[in-house]
């Protein structure tokens, strides 16, 4: 109950700051724009995934650190008061999370639904979606660790960079030196260890069925496309989404302000 | 006048004597007895019904005709309707369950070493081999169906099958489940029209050795590797579509050594690979339509002097690749949705050459695992420095008109 309260606050807080609406905006007018200047649907399904695995996790991790240290005068506030502290984390979580992926799924889902929903539109949505709360956490778990703003920022920074950009090259560099490995198996266990790529992952399996089909293509499409491997990557989306939460709960319990 | 008159008659009633008497077969009755009796130029007509028969020898050139769509069931026990004569024409049948040997190729209806034979308008289902056409020439096979349940490729058998033929055309036809729909061998001066050639365990259309043939307007669609065309020359491939043909051995067209040949208007939709091409020489793929495959074109290194020209790319996963670090084919006036090249004197053609390999297809071609990285970031990057500075690429694979705009065909 407390926790639904102080949500109130913390939702009416980051209206107030217009960042939301903004992000909503951008993402509506980039979708809308990519949908209906470009001849085909599939091809801006394609340009709309390198936003959902860029900008939406860089911006909920940006914008979550921000938010965290934005916030801190108004937890401790709340701090001094008969609140638990669980309730004021879950409450900050929760409604920072929720506003992105509201903005999300309004921003990047509105136009895709005018259009009638492309293939692969749902995917993109939902993966959105899970990599907003994902990332969230992460913002969270790196604004609990450090007590300095720049300091925290840069944090989430670096996360973003290791998740989009440097686990795919070293990803790339594993298979080079491997390259007379057989891979496969190797491959869904990395999978598994970064959120963007088991977004994407997702998105691709509607996509680009043709040439996922093929050579070893299909035992990604075997494993991801079967209902086991669908299960396996929404269950590892959520852990990614639950385990930093948890962790960084555990600090914030823990943390002298 | 008059003179002309009388030979007029004289010539219709010699004309009547040659066209021959109707032999009426009906329900119990034996239609090998009425092909046994009848004589040079009869028509031996059946009625609507279930014949329960096998090995019915045509031996002199006459017609057998069902009226109705009669019956004719091998009960599985060895070949149905045999020819062995010039002229004859089979047409309006239902003709099921030939037998299956793993020593013969058992045949719903077999043409042997005879010319100007028709087949027409018969259904053909669950046969071993349908329509099997071997050292044939000047025969008409249309508007056949050809309807089996092929499981493995070893237990079943061709839709239509020929064998050392020519000047053999084959229309509208519709074949589905056999091992290859249509497949030619040693099969030349043919040619294939409007058929339909679907859910094969094999091939929708196989074919080797058979040169100067033509295949026009077919659909070849969810066969299990797709279209299969080797060691022939003076082929003209124009306007079919090859349809979904998708799995790791699967491919739209596969062409090994193919020479001088005309690949035209074609359209290529959701294969794995569109076409596959090694050791082709002087072809021309022009015109043709490659819309969501997996890799639109894979052209191996041992190709040379083909001409790729006019085709639109679009929606593609790769455009083209290759294993080779040269190139001896001409890439010219093709549109690629991936193209990011401008046009300043507005003539519709680009004016920056485009270069459709790209690195990331390049590393999945070497190291196939490396697809899970498919549209990350990090492929995106590494393929936009090697279209800068193209250093693994083949340097001279390279598109210096491509089109601004689809072309249309």
């Amino acid at each position: 109950m407390t926790t639904l309260k102080i949500l109130k606050y913390v939702l009416y807080d980051v209206l107030r700051s217009k960042m939301i609406i903004i992000y909503t905006l951008l993402l509506f007018a980039i979708s809308f724009g990519i949908i209906y200047t470009g001849k085909d649907v599939s091809k801006a399904v394609i340009s709309l995934l390198n936003i959902v695995l860029l900008v939406v996790p860089l911006v909920s991790i940006i914008f979550g650190t921000i938010h965290f240290y934005n916030s801190k005068e108004f937890m401790e506030m709340l701090l001094a008061m008969p609140v638990k502290r669980k309730n004021i984390f879950w409450a900050e979580y929760a409604g920072l999370s929720i506003a992105l992926a509201v903005g999300f799924a309004i921003g990047t889902g509105l136009p895709l639904l005018m259009y009638g929903g492309a293939s692969g539109s749902f995917y993109l949505i939902l993966s959105g979606i899970f990599l907003t709360f994902i990332f969230t956490a992460l913002a969270f778990l790196a604004s609990v660790v450090n007590k300095d703003k720049a300091k925290g920022i840069g944090f989430s920074l670096v996360i973003w960079f290791y998740m989009s950009v440097i686990f795919d090259a070293l990803v790339l560099v594993l298979y080079f030196v491997f390259s007379s490995y057989p891979l496969e198996k190797a491959t869904i266990i990395v999978s598994a260890l970064n959120p963007v790529d088991l977004a994407r992952i997702l998105i691709l399996l509607k996509l680009d069925v043709s040439a996922l089909m093929g050579y070893t293509g299909a035992t990604l499409q075997h494993f991801f496309g079967s209902a086991f491997g669908m299960l396996f990557s929404m269950g590892f989306l959520l852990l990614w989404a639950v385990m930093p939460t948890l962790l960084a709960l555990r600090v914030f319990n823990r943390k002298n302000f | 006048m008059n003179k002309i008159k009388y030979i007029l008659i004289i010539l219709a009633i010699i004309n009547l004597n040659v066209i021959g008497k109707d032999i009426i077969v009906k329900p119990g009755e034996s239609i090998k007895n009425a092909v046994q009796l009848s004589v040079k130029g009869d028509r031996v007509i059946v009625k609507e019904g279930l014949y329960k028969e096998t090995e019915i020898l045509i031996d002199k050139p006459i017609e057998l005709i069902g009226e109705g769509y009669p019956t004719i069931d091998g009960f599985s026990k060895g070949e149905i309707i045999i020819i062995r004569s010039d002229s004859v024409t089979v047409k309006g049948f239902y003709v099921n369950n030939s037998g299956f040997s793993g020593m013969r190729d058992y045949a719903a209806i077999r043409i042997e070493d005879s010319k100007h034979c028709n087949i027409l308008s018969n259904k053909l289902i669950n046969n071993y081999f349908g329509i099997y056409l071997a050292g044939s020439d000047s025969c008409n096979v249309m508007y056949n169906e050809a309807t089996s349940n092929a499981v493995t490729e070893s237990s079943s058998g061709n839709g239509i099958h020929l064998w050392k033929c020519s000047y053999i055309l084959v229309k509208n036809n519709t074949i589905t489940g056999h091992r290859d729909g249509i497949y030619f061998e040693f099969a030349t001066f043919s040619r294939a029209e409007n058929n339909s050639s679907f859910k094969n365990v094999r091939y929708g259309l196989h074919f080797m050795f058979s040169h100067n043939d033509e295949y026009v307007n077919n659909v070849f669609a969810d066969n299990g590797a797709g279209v299969a065309v080797m060691y022939t020359k003076n082929v003209r491939m124009i306007n079919n579509r090859f349809e979904f043909n998708n799995g790791s051995n699967s491919y739209g067209l596969l062409l090994k050594e193919i020479t001088d040949s005309y690949i035209e208007n074609n359209n290529f939709t959701g294969n794995t690979v569109g076409i596959y091409s090694e050791g082709g020489t002087r072809l021309l793929i022009a015109g043709n339509e490659f819309n969501s495959n997996g890799y639109a074109l894979k052209i191996l290194g041992n190709c040379t002097d083909d001409t790729i020209r006019g085709n639109n790319f679009s929606s593609n996963t790769f455009d083209v690749t290759t294993n080779s670090s040269r190139n001896s084919n001409l890439f010219m006036g093709n549109y690629w949705d991936k193209y990011k090249g401008y046009d300043l004197d507005k003539n519709g053609t680009g004016d920056v050459p485009y270069r459709p390999v790209s690195l990331f297809s390049k590393i999945v071609e070497e190291t196939p695992e490396a697809v899970f990285l498919l549209r990350s970031f990090v492929a995106d990057l590494l393929d936009m420095a090697e279209r800068v500075v193209p250093v693994f690429t083949p340097e001279s694979l390279i598109d210096e008109t491509p089109k601004m705009e689809k072309v249309i065909n």
